[in-house]
C-alpha cells in the first residue's frame, strides 16, 4: 500500500494505492490520524488505484470518521471502483459517506 | 486436493491468502471471483490469527479441493479454542458514523462473498468450510437463476 497526500485549498487529498488489508490498515489509519494530527478536517479519500479493502480497512475508516466527525470535520471518497465498490455498498458505508465519481466532483462539492 | 500449514500469525497471511486465491485462478475463476474469495478467507484467517490461540501459538491449515463440475471447498482449520464465527450476530449497519460500531464486518462479508460457509468442531480443532463457484450468488438461487432463465428462453 502506498499512501500519497496532496495539500488542496479546501481540503486535503489522500490517494491510496494497492490493498488495505489486517497487514496495511494500521499503517493506512495512522496516515490519517496523522493528518487530521496536524488539523486537517476535510480529508478526500482518492481511491482510484485502490486494488482491494478487508473489514480491516473498514475498520480503520469507521474509527478515523469518528474521530472527524467529533471535531465537526468530514470524510469523503472518489473513484471506487470494482471489488472496493463492492464491499463499501455491502457493508452500507455508501449511506454513511458522500461518494464521488472523481476527485474533480468531489472538490466541486465542498 | 492441495493443502499449507503455516503458524497462525498476521506475518503469514498474505502467503494464505495467496494459496486461496492460487487455487480460483487454478480453476479458471475471474479475476473479480478470485477477489471476493481472498476477502472471504483474510476475514476468516485474521480471525484466527487474533484470538484462535490466546497467549500461545498453533497453525492454520489450509485445504482447496475441487467439486464438481466448477464448485471449490476451502476449508479453514485451527486448533485453538472453541469458535463458531456463524453464531457472530449481524453487524450494526445503521447510516450513522457517530453510533456504528466497528465490529462483525468480517463474517457479514464472508457470508456475501462465499456461496455456502459452515462451521464445525472436529475433536479439538475449528473447521471452517467455504463453498465457492465461479458466480458469488447462493447456490440455491444460482438454480432459480437457471430455471427463471430457461422460462425466458421457452417464453
Amino acid at each position: 500500500m502506498e499512501i500519497v497526500t496532496e495539500k488542496g485549498k479546501e481540503c486535503i487529498v489522500v490517494s491510496v494505492k494497492g490493498k488495505i488489508d489486517a497487514v496495511t490498515s494500521p499503517d493506512f489509519e495512522k496516515g490519517l490520524a496523522d493528518l487530521i494530527e496536524k488539523g486537517e478536517m476535510i480529508l478526500l479519500l482518492n481511491f482510484t488505484s485502490l486494488e482491494y479493502i478487508s473489514s480491516a480497512g473498514l475498520r480503520s475508516i469507521l474509527a478515523i470518521a469518528k474521530t472527524l466527525k467529533a471535531k465537526n470535520g468530514k470524510m469523503l471518497f472518489a473513484g471506487l471502483r470494482g471489488p472496493v465498490k463492492e464491499v463499501f455498498k455491502i457493508s452500507g458505508f455508501e449511506s454513511l459517506f458522500k461518494i464521488f465519481e472523481t476527485t474533480e466532483e468531489a472538490l466541486k462539492s465542498l | 486436493m492441495s493443502k499449507i500449514t503455516l503458524p497462525a500469525r498476521i506475518e503469514n497471511l498474505r502467503r494464505l491468502v495467496q494459496f486461496v486465491s492460487g487455487c480460483a485462478r487454478h480453476q479458471g475463476y475471474s479475476e473479480s471471483r478470485t477477489n471476493e474469495i481472498e476477502l472471504a478467507a483474510e476475514e476468516a484467517l485474521v480471525n484466527i490469527c487474533r484470538y484462535a490461540y490466546p497467549g500461545g501459538e498453533g497453525d492454520i491449515a489450509l485445504r482447496c479441493r475441487r467439486s464438481g463440475r466448477d464448485r471449490i471447498i476451502i476449508e479453514i482449520e485451527d486448533s485453538g479454542i472453541p469458535f463458531d464465527p456463524l453464531s457472530a450476530s449481524e453487524p450494526d449497519l445503521r447510516p450513522d458514523i457517530a453510533r456504528r460500531a466497528a465490529g462483525g464486518l468480517g463474517i457479514f462479508l464472508i457470508r456475501k462473498m462465499v456461496n455456502e460457509v459452515h462451521y464445525r468442531r472436529d475433536v479439538n480443532k475449528n473447521i471452517l468450510t467455504f463453498i465457492v463457484s465461479p458466480e458469488r450468488r447462493p447456490l440455491d438461487a444460482r438454480k432459480e437463476h437457471a430455471r427463471s432463465t430457461q422460462g425466458r428462453k421457452s417464453a
